[in-house]
């Protein structure tokens, strides 16, 4: 894995890389349901808070963190602008045509916009402290009760593991053949989105064609270990819950249930 | 065109956990006319020193944002990077580098991978159309596809309608080649050249190589970990290790330290080989290591030796 990009594993070893996978992706729902049960900016601030000891608990520098928000920016700003635009309430500071900026209108947009942030953040942990292996085993054990419907859990949880895998392989193909097309005097800067998109062409046959190839060389692979699926087969690295994920645990429960409390107990600011 | 690299450092991901220094304070020069060899083990930074040498990496003074850092107090400073292709400065921002990926022209390794057009001829003009200020008319670029093509040893009437994609592997890379070759770059650079092919195609490959040296391109750089290869074809090689330049020999110096090229990882030729063992047995042979010079030699010597029981050797 050569290329550090938004939500690569990033490898160093903390408290919450060695967290059970399934305990994070529990961990992970209920972090984004208190955001959206958190009415006031106490609760936010309290998720902004676990948040905060996550990131420092898992060793990973600031700015990368900061690096994964950079990439919603617009997103948060956008929906942000138009929610100040078209939110109406009642304290209306300035008004004209469809559009009205109130109080009520900004506090909402900031709440939007915290609760993205925080949303943002949060996953990207998840990412860079777990690995796509483990991540693909905790998805996979998390979804065993659905087998009883018949789903392909094990198939699902292979494909979405492999998908994870190729992610750095077709990266690093991509900037290989990139600069083998910048040698030949490609040029993927200049000119309109037209000329942009035509000149990606040169990269994204190549591209592809290796991706085909490498999917059929890895089902041969496959198929030449006898690989036939899911039915009776053990695991590598079995999980497990430690003192750890015990902490964690509580840490999730008592951040949930304490928003709970201040949503019901705490109604100012907002 | 001359090359010129001097304290070239290169490090990949530079202060994150995939931090990896390629390049380790890099002095190399290579002449124009030469066929030269750069070889080395696995990861030993040949592909990111080469890839310097058109601009596809790039030194952070010829970025444009670069601000010089001023040296730290108490610290000597580091001594300065140079990085020459003639007359390019390549640690330079406002070096025109469209310019100089003319000039040197960049085979990667498996350059087969990179074919993407419906026909050969499209795919051998690309580089041509990027590169030329104006446009050129279909004559203009048949007749150059049809002179680079001939150069790598196929024929254009047969090929220029066919898709790439149908032709064998060994037809495929001289395409690809000829796509490179095209714009009659004055430095050709060639990364693993023959990597994955079979002996014969090997033998052909160095073969064209030869003849594009000959005819058409001034300098040819080849990346290899094959000493038979450098050895058979180079003026001189440079050895890279760890990211750095080991020594920088012709051939047949070379492989007199065959002992530490051992030790790096690299194979020597048969013909070292056997030099050294007979040099264990007293038996100097001077000889330059391709295979017919050291036969001839080895018989000279047994000729004129004959009580050795040189009649066998
Ligand atoms: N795109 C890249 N990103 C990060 N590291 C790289 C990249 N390319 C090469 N490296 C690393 O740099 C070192 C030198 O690699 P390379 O120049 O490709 O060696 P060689 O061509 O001699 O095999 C290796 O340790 C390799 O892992
Ligand atoms: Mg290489």
């Amino acid at each position: 894995m050569k290329d550090v990009s938004f939500g690569q594993f990033y490898p160093v070893d903390s408290f919450v890389h060695r967290l059970d996978p399934r305990l994070k992706i529990l961990f992970l729902i209920a972090y984004i349901v208190a955001i959206f049960l958190a009415t006031n900016f106490y609760g936010l601030a309290a998720c902004a808070a676990v948040l905060l000891l996550t990131v420092v608990a898992a060793h990973i520098p600031l700015g990368k963190v900061l690096r994964a928000v950079r990439g919603v920016t617009f997103l948060v700003l956008f929906t942000a602008a138009l929610n100040v635009l078209f939110y109406g309430g009642e304290t209306v500071y300035w008004e004209w045509g469809i559009f009205c900026v109130s109080f009520e209108g900004i506090i909402f947009s900031v709440f939007l916009a915290l609760r993205l942030v925080l949303l943002v953040v949060c996953s990207s942990l998840l990412t860079y402290t777990t690995t796509p292996v483990s991540l693909t085993d905790g998805v996979e054990s998390l979804l065993t009760p659905l087998k009883w419907i018949r789903l392909p859990i094990h198939e699902l949880a292979l494909v979405m593991s492999i998908a994870l895998r190729f992610i750095p392989i077709l990266t690093d193909e991509t900037q290989r053949i990139r600069n083998a097309q910048m040698a030949r005097g490609a040029d993927f800067e200049s000119g309109g989105i037209i000329k942009k998109v035509k000149a990606t062409i040169p990269i994204l046959v190549p591209l592809l064609l290796s991706a085909f190839r490498r999917a059929d060389e890895l089902g041969d692979a496959m198929d030449a270990r006898c690989y036939t699926g899911g039915k009776h087969r053990t695991k590598y690295k079995k999980l497990r819950f430690t003192w750890r994920d015990a902490v964690a645990f509580l840490v999730g429960a008592a951040l949930v249930t304490g928003v709970v409390l201040m949503r019901i107990y705490l109604s100012a600011p907002y | 065109m001359r090359i010129v690299a001097e304290h070239l450092s290169y490090t990949y991901n530079a202060k994150s956990p995939f931090e990896t220094a390629a390049l380790k304070d890099v002095s190399l020069t290579i002449e124009e006319g030469e066929f030269f060899g750069i070889i080395g083990h696995t990861g030993s930074g040949k592909s990111t020193f080469v890839q310097h040498l058109n601009g596809l990496l790039r030194l952070p003074s010829s970025m444009k944002k670069y601000r010089p850092k001023k040296p730290k107090k108490g610290q000597a400073p580091l001594p300065a990077t140079v990085l020459k292709v003639g007359d390019f400065d390549l640690t330079d921002k406002k070096t025109n580098f469209r310019a100089l990926r003319r000039s040197v022209g960049m085979v990667f390794q498996y350059p087969e991978y990179q074919l993407f057009a419906e026909t050969v001829r499209d795919d051998v003009a690309f580089g041509l159309k990027n590169f030329s200020e104006e446009k050129l008319t279909d004559e203009e670029l048949d007749s150059a596809v049809r002179a680079a093509l001939e150069v790598v040893g196929l024929d254009f009437d047969e090929l220029k309608d066919k898709s790439p994609f149908e032709l064998s592997g060994g037809q495929k890379r001289r395409v690809a080649i000829a796509g490179v070759i095209v714009t009659r770059p004055e430095v050709l650079v060639l990364d693993e050249p023959a990597a994955g092919l079979d002996p014969l195609g090997k033998r052909e490959i160095m073969e064209l190589l030869h003849r594009l040296h000959r005819e058409w391109c001034k300098t040819v750089v080849i990346v290899s970990h094959d000493m038979d290869e450098i050895s058979e074809n180079c003026t001189r090689a440079a050895v890279f290790a760890d990211g750095r330049v080991e020594c920088v020999l012709p051939p047949r110096e070379l492989f007199r330290h065959a002992q530490r090229l051992t030790e790096l990882g690299l194979d020597v030729p048969l013909t070292a080989k056997l030099c050294a063992l007979l040099q264990e047995r007293g038996i100097e042979i001077d000889c330059d290591f391709t295979v017919q010079d050291f036969c001839a030699k080895v018989l000279d010597y047994a000729r004129s030796h004959p009580k050795q029981g040189g009649g066998r050797a």
